[in-house]
């Protein structure tokens, strides 16, 4: 990204910038404009569903707050997918992450639920994040050692997650009124919220997460050594970087963010514990990173609009009488053009 | 426990196992030809609702299956189009085609949550006729069941006896060599990927207009990553995957068994099985060169420029 800019200097550093501005307009265009010929077959009215979402999302303060909202787990999901990218992983195992660190995060809520605030949010955050890291462990560490390949086990551990809550939920955590759910967590327990809006401390956890992976990737000597791990693996390993250490630590690390990510979706948006509760939020983040180059900014420009488009749908349902997963299909629709257009943002990790 | 419900229970694997083989089999043919896709999720759900939709307003459950399949083609032609054309990436294109899915099927089957149709026919096992009638009906079968495996054994006499499947699997070993072997890797991947879709989509339509006989919202339930799953499991050998699906589908059987023998042992554990078992296998061939994936899957075909 940055390093393709300095080495060829002839390119003026507005105008490529202005460009893309131009040309992801134009491709956010094209998917409205699919989109609303999909809807016109329908039967339903375009212009007025496109109203809709826009006053749903950027028209009022509380709508604006809801697209925050949704954007947390999207970041933070985009995050633990963009730093195991810099090492060369292919971290396709955010949706178990998520499901395990919300596992962990519960448990602590449950059992040490007389605890005031102030030592049970940060054990359960803490509790959240080694759940995700221990998830990442096993494909970093089979990794590693040269046994299987990342993407596969990541994904393959995705599928067992879901399935270790509902175990859990099932056996051990539901509420008396209702098998699918734990009780709702109490005060102590929930991440505290901003003025008037459902938007929650795990917004600060994404911002503070982005700025240091920045920091740390541009200005450290981990940086430094991480990506020329990424560059050549084995060049790294022969001038005495751990090339092991830093693979197997790396996705504990992608993983410890996604179960932050859990962690704040059980505590921060729900309150409560349900089963599957995620519906991709793990898939989506390693959209969001893979569409935005594994670029910090990039990943929060991209998550605004792919929140801004989820939160709509919110409102699609209740208007138009559309089920609500329809609104997958503009998301899918975005994310095609943005796909089938090359060298959208320079340099992308593949 | 007696004979008749361990029948019981194999007839329910076979069940729920063949809308699982036939996805397989399709994703055997498109990693074979290097294509790995994530989105079949996705393709299973819209052949599913519009296979499901077809048979609602035509009442015949046939037309139903022809447009399942020929719809979940079409569907992987928006995942060929993306990676062999314009080149993107293929963990991305599925996933994005996955979400594609759930939306469109829940559009398509909307008008259609409840309706009741009349499902495949049920055709018995050939010489079960003199069993008793209890027996027979566990082992009539409709038509997809009766063809999954000569369609897995097809699919191995083309992947493995056929020019064209040769050409495939160059395809999905080395695109370049290939390609100078007088072959056209794209096209040959968009043929794999327009078969594979096809069978995705048969395996939809028996979910949807054999075994369950109804609509409902995301359906699928995670089939599509089991079939990705199998895959590995079966090392993209389409017999294999014959194994693989009656273990996986297995599980769900043998939960079933222990349950009516009074065992209690949390479905959702059993549910893991397939998956640990698969990573477990895995870890067995450690590495081994000879075993693994197609040395080209999910890598971009740039062609001469």
């Amino acid at each position: 990204m940055s390093q393709t800019a300095k080495t060829f200097p002839r390119v003026s550093l507005s105008n490529p910038l202005v460009n893309n501005l131009i040309r992801y307009l134009l491709m956010i265009l094209l998917a409205l404009l699919l989109f609303g010929i999909i809807l016109l077959v329908t039967g339903k009215d375009p212009i007025q569903s496109y109203r809709d979402i826009f006053s749903a999302t950027l028209g009022s303060t509380y709508g604006f707050s809801e697209v925050l909202l949704a954007m947390i787990p999207m970041l933070l999901t985009a995050l633990a997918v963009a730093l195991p990218a810099r090492v060369g992983l292919i971290n396709v195992g955010g949706e178990g992450q998520v499901y395990i660190g919300a596992a962990f995060a519960t448990w602590g809520a449950l059992a040490f639920q007389n605890k005031p605030a102030w030592i049970l949010l940060p054990l359960m955050t803490l509790l959240g994040m080694i759940g995700g890291a221990l998830w990442a462990f096993v494909p970093g560490y089979l990794k590693s050692i040269g046994l299987v390949n990342e993407t596969i086990a990541t994904l393959l551990m995705n599928s067992i997650a879901p399935k270790i809550v509902g175990f859990l939920i099932f056996g051990f955590w539901h509420s008396p009124m209702d098998t699918v759910k734990t009780d709702n967590f109490v005060s102590a327990a929930r991440l505290p919220t901003f003025f008037d809006t459902r938007v929650h401390l795990g917004f600060v956890f994404a911002l503070v997460l982005l700025a240091l992976f920045w920091f740390i990737m541009k200005y450290t000597r981990w940086g430094l050594e991480m990506r020329a791990i990424g560059g050549n693996a084995q060049a790294a390993r022969r001038n005495g970087i751990p090339l092991k250490g830093y693979l197997v630590t790396v996705m504990c690390i992608g993983g410890a963010i996604a179960g932050l990510a859990g962690m704040a979706q059980v505590s921060g948006f729900y309150g409560v514990l349900l089963l599957n509760f995620s519906m991709g939020l793990g898939f989506m983040g390693f959209l969001i990173c893979w569409l935005a180059g594994g670029d910090p900014i990039g990943i929060f420009l991209m998550s605004f609009v792919v929140a801004v488009i989820t939160t709509g749908g919110n409102l699609l349902q209740l208007t138009q009488g559309l089920p609500y997963a329809v609104i997958n299909i503009l998301l899918a629709l975005a994310l095609f053009v943005v796909l089938a257009s090359p060298r959208f943002f320079e340099g992308k990790k593949a | 426990m007696s004979l008749l419900s361990i029948l019981g229970v194999l007839s329910s694997a076979i069940f729920s196992g063949t809308s699982l083989l036939y996805t397989t089999l399709g994703e055997v043919i498109g990693q074979r030809s290097g294509i790995v896709n994530l989105g079949l999720e996705g393709v299973l759900l819209v052949s599913a609702s519009s296979g499901f939709a077809v048979t609602v307003i035509t009442g015949n459950p046939f037309l139903g299956l022809l447009a399942a399949a020929l719809i979940g083609g079409l569907t992987n032609m928006i995942l060929g189009y993306l990676v062999i054309h314009r080149k993107a990436n293929q963990l991305a294109s599925g996933l994005a085609l996955m979400f594609f899915g759930f939306g469109l099927s829940a559009l398509i089957g909307k008008p259609y949550v409840g309706a009741r149709i009349n499902g495949l026919p049920r055709i018995p096992l050939p010489g079960t006729s003199g069993l008793p009638q209890l027996y027979t009906s566990l082992f009539s079968f409709d038509i997809l069941i009766h063809l999954s495996i000569p369609t897995a054994i097809l699919v191995w006499w083309i992947l493995f006896r056929t020019r064209w499947g040769l050409g495939l699997r160059a395809v999905g070993e080395n695109a370049d060599t290939a390609f100078a072997s007088g072959r056209d890797p794209r096209l040959i991947r968009y043929q794999a990927l327009f078969l594979s879709g096809l069978l995705a989509g048969l395996g939809a339509a028996h979910l949807s207009i054999a075994y369950t006989m109804n609509w409902t919202e995301y359906m699928t339930a995670g089939r599509g990553f089991i079939a990705v799953a199998l895959v590995i499991f079966s090392r993209w050998h389409p017999m294999r995957a014959i194994v693989g699906a009656l273990v996986f589908s297995g599980a769900v059987a043998f939960q079933l068994l222990l349950q009516s023998s009074g065992v209690q042992v949390s479905p959702f554990l059993l549910d893991t099985i397939p998956y640990v078992l698969t990573i477990l296998v895995l870890i067995a061939w450690g590495g081994n060169r000879r075993q693994s994936a197609p040395a080209s899957l999910g890598c971009v075909y740039h062609g001469t420029e």
